[in-house]
């Protein structure tokens, strides 16, 4: 056991020296590296929530956080179609981040200091601000969720929404009582079927799920209560930087062109443009892509391919009836902010 | 013996030596490398979680659980509830695989045809259909709690599950329990002191009927005792749904149902088999010694068969636990649910899993140890 304990130590002492030196060459990133081996970016996301990553009809992944993975392939490769998706649960989702099953892990996950360090993911940025709701059946006749003393709940475990449920009957001295069932399709037909008084999750997944897989959305109402904040990002792996950076300006690259102007219809007559902020983000000048080891046009084939994040939001969420509100841009009342682009 | 390859001790402990020493080298480069990565990757390791705050709920215990308990004790609420569901899955399994099992040697026809089918049907689909299938009976058959069936008076069903009423709490039940061990215990002295005596004497003592009397007697003259309290804890809608009484859940009912009938099938064959190994030599050698037909079974016929389905009972047993562990499709909060909700929480996979496969191999490996044990006591003694 004693050698067993010097070998490992020695190994970690290997490995912390070798860390230094890897800081030293920017340009590695292990996931990058894979990626441009590979020929596509393997994209962790939902698979059953609408407006944010499900595949339509035609089979094509379409949303919010689809988006992300595309833009970053739009980065990466000048195309935004070289994604896979692999559709993810709740419960499956971390292990396929660490594992390196998955590049980027886009499922409409909340952004929280313990999965920030202790489960080895690094978030580089929100796509979108939400919060927690219920949802119930307008033949309940609920008006508050405070009214939901001592409601059976369908939830799904493995989520910040378990937690944030439990907290908030707790802080307001009333019970429930969880029905937890894993997959979301089993979840909705549980509170369809009346096992549940009240289906929870984020707004935006309630609205979605009223919107596409309720028989009569006019039947449920969302409670006005939201219990929680809920930042939803892409995170990628702790320790590979180089492939963090990628993925959170690819992200900050579509709000930043909402904010200068710049859309996927209007982006090619803006290319001889002599305002130097575009002229930086379409790589005119700047060698902003190169500092990131990736092509300088970079922005310029997210913003064409992809669009920028009110186009996405527009394509996405707004047909699931949820207003731009928060998410709008800080310029327009909202809260989207990114740090600039340069 | 000497040192080369060409001496045959010497080659056995050889092989050996490389084989183990290969197997282990294989088991300190899955751990290092194991370790090594979690370290790269910043995931937290170790077993501190265990007493950290669970912050979750779970829908039914067999122990109180509070979000504000630990990680620990919800992992235990999980092993109770999986042992729940298996104890009482095996012995609801083995009555009615049993029954089944007879019935197929059945000489009236509808009765053997039925268990046929029964037996091809069950066995022939997959447990996790199954399973599905019993949760939508439950969910979409049912009304809604406030218009729920009552059958009885106090006995409602609902998609919410089953509510029926339970004796109030009181103080005597747990002598009635005290009572009722009692009661067994002195059945199994009963029971050999009256062996002993028709061995010494031919006398014979109506055992069956003491041994009910004991059993059950015992813990009737201690509610007696206690005043005889018959007050009820009666399920009353109330709000969303019932409160009081005791309830059967929708989850645990369909894996309890699921689980029972899909390893009965199983077992009827088990049963049948074991019925048909006993040469029917012996139900004749039986009749001419002018031994009766309800002896008979007891005296000759099952104490044969049981060698031959014990150990293949054993196998079902281990099953019906481990298939338990589907009920994590089904929302029943046994222990892999609770493991995979917490090693998601806390992002600790491996601690997790480590802890279903100790649960696991902890409950199957007693479980084999009393069946062995068992099977050794019943098995055929050569004199």
């Amino acid at each position: 056991m004693k050698t067993m304990a010097t070998v490992l130590a020695t190994a970690v002492v290997a490995f912390a020296a070798a860390v230094p030196a890897q800081a030293q060459a920017p340009a590695s990133s292990p996931t990058l590296d894979a990626v441009k081996a590979r020929g596509f970016v393997q994209c962790g996301a939902n698979g059953s929530v609408a407006g944010f990553g499900m595949p339509n009809a035609q089979g094509v992944w379409t949303g919010l956080d689809v988006d992300s993975c595309r833009a970053v392939a739009a980065a990466v490769f000048g195309d935004a179609t070289k994604v896979r998706y692999t559709a993810l649960t709740a419960q499956q989702r971390f292990t396929a981040i660490q594992s390196g099953e998955v590049d980027i892990l886009a499922r409409n996950t909340t952004w929280t200091l313990s999965r920030d360090t202790s489960l080895g993911l690094d978030f580089v940025g929100v796509n979108f601000y939400d919060g927690q709701g219920f949802m119930v059946k307008k033949s309940a006749n609920i008006k508050s969720a405070k009214e939901l003393n001592g409601a059976t709940i369908c939830v799904q475990p493995g989520t910040t929404t378990e937690l944030n449920l439990a907290d908030y009957f707790r802080a307001n001295r009333i019970r429930f009582t969880p029905v937890v069932i894993e997959r979301l399709e089993e979840n909705i037909a549980a509170y369809l079927a009346g096992r549940c008084d009240a289906f929870t999750t984020d707004v935006s997944g309630l609205a979605s799920v009223r919107a596409s897989n309720t028989p009569v959305p006019a039947d449920h109402v969302i409670l006005p209560e939201v219990i929680s904040k809920e930042p939803l990002g892409p995170s990628v792996r702790h320790g590979d930087q180089r492939w963090a950076d990628i993925v959170r300006w690819s992200l900050a690259a579509m709000v930043e062109a909402e904010e200068i102007g710049l859309s996927s219809t209007n982006i090619d007559s803006q290319l001889n443009s002599t305002n130097p902020a575009i002229q930086r983000f379409v790589g005119a000048t700047g060698g902003l892509g190169a500092m990131m080891g990736i092509d300088n046009k970079w922005a310029y084939n997210i913003v064409k391919q992809v669009g920028n994040y009110g186009e996405s939001f527009t394509r996405n969420v707004t047909p699931l009836g949820i207003e731009r509100g928060v998410n709008n841009l800080w310029t327009n009342g909202g809260i989207m902010y990114v740090p600039p682009v340069r | 013996m000497r040192m080369s390859l060409n001496d045959p001790t010497f080659r056995a402990i050889f092989w050996q030596v490389v084989v183990i020493g290969g197997f282990g080298l294989i088991v300190w480069w899955l751990i290092s490398n194991t370790l090594r990565n979690l370290e790269i990757r910043a995931i937290a390791t170790g077993w501190d979680f265990l007493t950290r705050e669970a912050g979750f709920a779970i829908g039914e215990s067999v122990i109180e659980f509070e979000p504000e308990h630990s990680y620990g004790r919800a992992l235990w609420v999980g092993i109770l509830n999986t042992l729940r569901v298996a104890i009482v899955g095996i012995v609801l399994a083995t009555i009615l695989g049993t029954l089944i099992g007879i019935g197929r040697l059945s000489k009236n026809w509808l009765v053997s045809r039925a268990c046929s089918v029964y037996v091809e049907f069950m066995r022939n689909l997959p447990l996790l259909v199954q399973l599905f299938f019993w949760w939508a009976m439950f969910q979409d058959a049912f009304p809604g709690p406030r218009e729920a069936l009552q059958p009885l008076p106090g006995l409602f069903f609902s998609n919410r599950g089953i509510k029926m009423p339970i004796p109030a709490e009181h103080w005597i039940h747990a002598w009635m329990g005290v009572a009722f061990l009692a009661g067994i215990g002195a059945s199994y002295f009963m029971k050999r002191w009256a062996a002993a005596r028709q061995a010494a004497t031919g006398e014979q003592f109506p055992v069956f009927a003491a041994t009910l009397g004991l059993v059950l007697g015992l813990p009737f003259v201690v509610w007696l005792f206690g005043g005889a309290p018959v007050a009820l804890d009666w399920p009353v809608m109330r709000g969303f749904n019932f409160q009081g009484g005791l309830t059967m859940t929708p989850e645990f009912a369909a894996l309890l149902v699921g689980l029972v009938t899909y390893t009965a099938g199983f077992i009827a064959e088990i049963v049948r088999a074991g019925i048909l190994a006993v040469p029917h030599g012996q139900t004749e050698a039986a009749s001419a010694l002018g031994i009766r037909k309800g002896p008979m079974l007891q005296l000759v016929i099952l104490p044969q068969a049981l060698r031959v389905i014990i150990p293949p009972m054993t196998s079902q047993f281990l099953n019906l636990t481990k298939n338990s562990s589907l009920a994590v499709a089904i929302g029943y909060p046994d222990l892999v649910s609770i493991a995979n909700t917490t090693l998601n929480q806390t992002g600790q996979a491996i601690e997790g899993i480590s802890i279903i496969m100790a649960a696991y191999l902890t409950v199957s490996l007693s479980i084999s140890v009393f069946m062995n044990w068992y099977n050794k006591r019943i098995a055929f003694k050569e004199r």
